[in-house]
C-alpha cells in the first residue's frame, strides 16, 4: 500500500536529514483473532487491528528507536526525529555499532494459505471449540478448555540503503486441554500440545488437527493420571516424544545459539549463553546424530518468513552438524560485532518494538528410526511426552522439564502410565547422550517465546521427532 | 464527551439499545534505555493508542480493538464488533457491566514528569549506574512508563486515570559472578542509579569463585528481589479468582494457611508501587487484604469469576482475565517495621537483610529467583533457579559464595505456620519484568527451602 510505504520513507528521510548515518522503518498492519472455550461454552472472543511504524536510526555509533501508531507524513517525520534524538542520548554512554554489508533487497513475499482463517465463520470456529470441550466434560474432565489464535500480518520495510520489501504472513493454530483436579494435585492432558499447534498456514492447519476426535482420549488420560504411580527418581534411558523434544531444542539449543545472548546483550534479563564464539566450528554440542538446522524457509512452520525485520532474505544454514556447533542466529549488527558474515534472524513482535535476534525455525534433521523401534530397543527406561513445565538457567545449561504423561519402558514395551514425569540435565551432556532418533519429524510451532525489554512475544518453529537419551536423571530429588 | 463515551454511543446506536457496551481507551508511553557490556546498546520509546470495544447482545459477547484513533477507524471498529457479536457463539458466563461507582482516591497525583522522562534523563541514570560499578561489566535498563486510561459503559460508569512508573534494574558482572539491584517508583526522584550500581557491584565482587553445594533442604534468607517472585507467583496461581473457582488454587478461604506473621495485601493506593484504581471493566479497585495474620481472606475477581463465586468483583479484570483469571497486581507483604534500613558492607542488600542473616545457624542467602515455573498449581509447587548471588550463612555470618542451585518447592508450604522465622523491616518496591504488576517485598527468613539440583546437574 503506497501510503504505508510513504510513511516509512518519510520517517527514514527525516532521520537521515537530522544526521543519522543509517535508518530503517517498518510499518506493520496486523489483524488478530482469538477464541477460548471452557466446559462447552465460549468464554472469550477477542479481535484486534493494530497499525503503526517503528523507526531505527544509527547516529555515530549509537542507536535510537521510536514507534508511533500515527502514519500521516508529519507523524512519520516526527518518529524519525525522535529516533535520532534517542540515538544522540545513547551516545552519552557510547559503544561499538556496525552492520555487516547487505544488498538492498526489493521484493514481496506471502506465506501459503489455503483457507483464510479470518474468513471462516465465527460460528463454525466456536462450534469446533464448544463441541470438543463438551466432549471432554462428558468424559469426566473437571476443566475442559480449547483455544485458537489467528494472526494476519502485513509489513512494509524500507531502509536508507534501498530496501523496499512487502510481506503478508498468515499464522494460525489451536488446541484443547483436559484437567483433572485431585485433592492435592491436578493432572492435564492436551492435544496436540499444551499450547496447541501453530504454523504459517491457513485454517487448513486447524482442520487437519481434528480436535474433536482426540477430546475423549485426553479427558480419560487426565483422570487416569490422578490414579497413576509417581514417576520414579533416578538415572535411566529417557525417550522423549517429538513435541517435548521441540521445546528441548527451543530452550537448550535455540536460545543458546542466539548471538545477542552470546555477546552479552541479554545478560541482565534473558541471560547469556554457555557457548563461546572461539569454539564455533569445533565444540561438540551433541552426539553424531545431532544435526540442527536454522531454516526460515521451512514451508508452513511458525518461524518462516520471506525477509527478516532488517531486510535480510530468509535462508537456511546449519547450527549443529554431526554434533559439532557450526552456526548462530544473528542480525546484521550482532554479526558485525562478532566478525561473522551472515544475518537473517532479526524480528520484532510488532511495529512498536525494536527488532532483535530471534529464532526462526530451529530444528532437528530426521534420524534413521521410528518411535516404535526406539521403544522396542529399550530394555529399561521412561517415555515422556507433551510439555507441562520448563525451566532453564541463564546460560542455557541446567534445565528441568516436566511432561504431562510418562510410561515405563520395560523389555522393549510400554508399561505402566506414570504421573508427574520430569527430567533434568546439562545441555551438552544431555545432547551427547542422544543415541536413537526417529525420522517422524513434525514442525512444532511455539507462539509464546518471551525475550527482550520491553518484553516481546515471538513465534518460532521447531522440527523435531522422538529420540532416546542415555543415563538421564528423571524425577525430582528430595 | 470523551472518546470512550463517543464509542459507547456509536456502538449502542449500531447494535441496538438493549446491548451492553463498554469501552477502554488507553494511551501508553513507554521508554526503555537498555545497557549491556557497559554501554547503551538499545534505546527505545513508543506511543500506543488502543481503543477496546466490548459488546454483549442477545447472549453473545465480542471484544474488538484498534490502535488507530480517527473517525473512520472508530466507525470501522464499531461495525466489526457489531458484526462479530451477531455471529459469535453464546456466552452464558456474561456477568453484566459495572454500574456507576465512585473510585478510590490516590493520595497524590501522578507525576507525569516521571512517566514522560526524556531519553537524556534515562541515559544519565544509566551512566551513573555504570560508573558506580567501578570497572565491572554492567547490564540492565532504566524504564519509564505512563498509561492514561478512559473507561465508559452503557450503564453510565465512567472513569479516567493515569498510572506512572519508573524503574532501574541491572546487574554487575565479573568473570565468575553476577550481582543484581533493582528498584521501582512512581517518582523518578526516588531512583538513584549510582547507589543501585554500587549495590550490584558489591554483590558481584562478593560472589566470585563460588563453591558447589550439595542439594537438599536449607534454611534460607530470601532477599526482597527473590521475595517479589514469591509474591507474584502466589498472586498469579493462588489468589486468582478463576483458579479458586476451578479448584486449581491452593487457597482455602478462612483457613490459617500461612504463618501468623504473614499479612498480604493488594494495594493500588499507596507506596511507590501503587497502580490503577479501576479495572478494564470500570470496577473500582481498592485495598484488598488477601491474608491477614496468616489467615487467607480473599482472592481477586473480575465480574465473570465473581458471578461464578457469588461475590462482588474486586476490580481485577484485565484483558486476559476472562481466560487466565483475575489476579492481584500491586501486592505487598507487610514488613515487620522498624528503623529504615542502611547500606551495609558485603553482599547483603541492606541492614534489614543482614538482621535476618544474623539469626541463621546454617543456611543460604538468595538474591534472586530465575525462570520459576509451576509443576502443579494445587500445592503451588514451583521449580526454578537462584541467580545473581547466593551465599552460605554459618552461625549468623555470610561466609562464602555458592554456585546457583535449582529448587523444587511449594511456595505456600514454605510460608506455612511455623515456617516463617523472620520478615524484613521494610518492603522495597519492584516492577515486574513481564507486565504492569508491582510488588513490595521485604526479605524473608524461612525454615526450609528444597534445593533439588546443583550447578552441575
Amino acid at each position: 500500500m503506497s501510503s504505508y510505504l510513504d510513511a516509512a520513507d518519510a520517517a527514514v528521510e527525516h532521520a537521515l536529514a537530522l544526521g543519522a548515518r543509517y535508518a530503517d522503518a517498518r510499518v506493520m498492519h496486523r489483524r488478530t483473532e482469538a477464541m477460548s472455550a471452557r466446559n462447552g461454552a465460549v468464554e472469550a472472543l477477542d479481535q484486534g487491528e493494530t497499525v503503526g511504524v517503528g523507526v531505527r536510526a544509527l547516529v555515530g555509533s549509537s542507536w535510537g528507536f521510536f514507534a508511533t501508531p500515527r502514519l500521516d507524513a508529519a507523524s512519520a517525520r516526527e518518529a524519525g526525529r525522535q529516533a535520532v534524538r534517542i540515538a544522540r542520548a545513547s551516545a552519552r554512554v557510547p559503544g561499538p555499532a556496525a552492520m555487516i554489508p547487505a544488498e538492498p533487497e526489493v521484493g514481496t513475499w506471502a506465506s501459503e494459505c489455503l483457507v483464510d482463517p479470518l474468513a471462516v465463520p465465527l460460528s463454525d470456529k466456536g462450534d469446533l471449540l464448544t463441541a470438543a470441550t463438551s466432549e471432554m466434560r462428558k468424559q469426566g474432565a473437571d476443566i475442559a478448555t480449547g483455544l485458537y489464535q489467528i494472526w494476519d500480518t502485513r509489513k512494509w520495510f524500507v531502509s536508507s540503503e534501498g530496501h523496499r520489501i512487502e510481506q503478508h504472513i498468515r499464522e494460525c493454530g489451536g488446541g484443547i486441554s483436559a484437567t483433572a483436579v485431585g485433592e492435592r494435585e491436578t493432572q492435564v492432558r492436551s492435544y496436540p500440545s499444551r499450547r496447541g499447534q501453530y504454523g504459517t498456514r491457513g485454517w487448513e492447519l486447524v482442520d487437519e488437527l481434528d480436535l474433536g476426535a482426540q477430546a475423549a482420549r485426553i479427558a480419560d488420560e487426565a483422570q487416569a493420571l490422578l490414579r497413576a504411580p509417581q514417576c520414579p527418581s533416578g538415572e535411566t534411558a529417557l525417550i522423549l516424544g517429538g513435541e517435548q523434544l521441540a521445546l528441548q531444542i527451543h530452550e537448550s539449543v535455540g536460545h543458546a545459539i542466539e548471538l545477542d545472548r552470546i555477546l552479552g546483550w541479554e545478560a541482565a534479563y534473558a541471560g547469556t549463553s554457555w557457548l563461546d564464539l572461539a569454539e564455533l566450528g569445533k565444540l561438540r554440542y551433541g552426539s553424531d546424530l545431532m544435526n540442527i538446522v536454522i531454516d526460515a524457509t521451512y514451508p508452513g512452520a511458525l518461524g518462516s518468513f520471506g525477509y527478516d525485520d532488517e531486510g535480510t532474505k530468509a535462508g537456511k544454514h546449519d547450527a549443529v552438524r554431526n554434533g559439532i556447533w557450526t552456526g548462530v542466529l544473528s542480525g546484521r549488527e550482532s554479526a558485525a560485532v562478532a566478525g561473522l558474515d551472515y544475518a537473517g534472524s532479526v524480528r520484532s513482535m510488532d511495529w512498536s518494538r525494536l527488532p532483535i535476534v530471534r529464532m526462526t525455525n530451529v530444528g532437528l534433521e530426521p534420524g534413521p528410526h521410528t518411535l516404535e523401534e526406539i521403544i522396542a530397543e529399550t530394555d529399561d527406561g521412561v517415555f515422556m511426552d507433551m510439555n507441562r513445565s520448563w525451566s532453564i538457567d541463564d546460560k542455557r545449561l541446567n534445565f528441568q522439564f516436566g511432561c504431562e504423561i510418562g510410561y515405563e519402558v520395560k523389555n522393549g514395551k510400554l508399561g505402566r502410565m506414570l504421573k508427574n514425569p520430569t527430567y533434568t540435565g546439562i545441555g551438552p551432556k544431555f545432547w551427547q547422550s542422544m543415541d536413537m532418533l526417529s525420522s517422524e519429524i513434525v514442525a512444532w510451532g511455539t507462539p509464546n517465546c518471551g525475550k527482550g525489554q520491553p518484553g516481546q512475544v515471538g513465534h518460532t518453529g521447531h522440527p523435531a521427532a522422538p529420540a532416546r537419551f542415555r543415563n538421564v536423571r528423571v524425577g525430582v530429588r528430595g | 464527551m470523551s472518546i470512550a463515551e463517543q464509542v459507547v454511543e456509536a456502538a449502542r446506536r449500531a447494535a441496538g439499545g438493549s446491548a451492553d457496551v463498554d469501552v477502554n481507551v488507553e494511551h501508553t508511553h513507554e521508554a526503555l534505555t537498555r545497557f549491556a557490556n557497559s554501554y547503551i546498546h538499545q534505546n527505545v520509546a513508543s506511543d500506543t493508542d488502543t481503543v477496546t470495544l466490548r459488546i454483549h447482545l442477545d447472549g453473545r459477547t465480542a471484544v474488538n480493538s484498534t490502535t488507530v484513533i480517527d473517525d473512520a477507524a472508530l466507525a470501522a471498529l464499531v461495525e466489526r464488533t457489531v458484526a462479530a457479536v451477531r455471529l459469535s457463539p453464546a456466552d452464558p458466563g456474561w456477568a453484566g457491566l459495572s454500574g456507576p461507582a465512585k473510585l478510590p482516591e490516590l493520595p497524590a497525583a501522578p507525576d507525569t514528569a516521571t512517566g514522560d522522562a526524556a531519553p537524556e534523563v534515562r541515559a544519565d541514570q544509566v551512566k551513573a549506574y555504570i560508573e558506580a560499578i567501578g570497572g565491572l561489566t554492567a547490564a540492565g535498563y532504566y524504564r519509564n512508563r505512563m498509561v492514561v486510561t478512559e473507561y465508559a459503559n452503557s450503564e453510565g460508569q465512567t472513569a479516567r486515570g493515569t498510572v506512572v512508573e519508573a524503574a532501574i534494574d541491572g546487574i554487575a558482572k565479573t568473570a565468575t559472578s553476577d550481582g543484581a539491584s533493582r528498584q521501582a517508583s512512581r517518582l523518578m526522584a526516588d531512583l538513584d542509579g549510582a547507589a543501585l550500581g554500587a549495590r550490584a557491584a558489591a554483590k558481584a565482587l562478593a560472589s566470585q569463585e563460588p563453591i558447589e553445594l550439595e542439594p537438599g533442604e536449607y534454611e534460607v534468607v530470601l532477599e526482597p528481589t527473590a521475595v517479589s517472585d514469591v509474591l507474584w507467583v502466589l498472586s498469579g496461581y493462588g489468589f486468582n479468582g478463576k483458579a479458586y473457582n476451578e479448584g486449581t488454587s491452593f487457597v482455602k478461604l478462612g483457613e490459617a494457611q500461612f504463618d501468623p506473621s504473614v499479612t498480604l495485601v493488594d494495594d493500588p493506593l499507596s507506596g511507590p508501587a501503587a497502580g490503577a484504581v479501576f479495572d478494564v471493566e470500570g470496577t473500582p479497585r481498592d485495598v484488598l487484604t488477601l491474608v491477614r495474620d496468616g489467615v487467607t481472606r480473599a482472592v481477586a475477581h473480575d465480574r465473570r469469576s465473581a458471578l461464578e463465586a457469588g461475590v462482588a468483583s474486586t476490580g481485577h479484570a484485565s484483558a486476559e482475565s476472562a481466560v487466565h483469571g483475575a489476579e492481584p497486581v500491586n501486592v505487598r507483604l507487610e514488613p515487620s517495621g522498624g528503623a529504615a534500613p542502611t547500606e551495609v558492607e558485603g553482599p547483603a542488600a541492606d541492614s534489614a537483610v543482614l538482621g535476618l542473616v544474623a539469626g541463621v545457624r546454617r543456611g543460604l542467602l538468595v538474591t534472586d529467583h530465575w525462570y520459576t515455573r509451576c509443576l502443579d498449581p494445587r500445592r503451588l509447587v514451583m521449580t526454578g533457579l537462584t541467580r545473581n548471588g547466593v551465599w552460605l550463612i554459618e552461625n549468623g555470618e555470610i561466609t562464602r559464595p555458592v554456585k546457583n542451585l535449582r529448587f523444587t518447592q511449594s511456595y505456600p508450604e514454605a510460608l506455612a505456620p511455623g515456617r516463617v522465622l523472620g520478615i524484613g523491616s521494610h518492603a522495597p518496591a519492584f516492577a515486574s519484568k513481564y507486565g504492569v504488576a508491582s510488588a513490595m517485598a521485604p526479605a524473608l527468613w524461612l525454615a526450609g527451602w528444597n534445593f533439588t539440583g546443583g550447578a552441575s546437574g
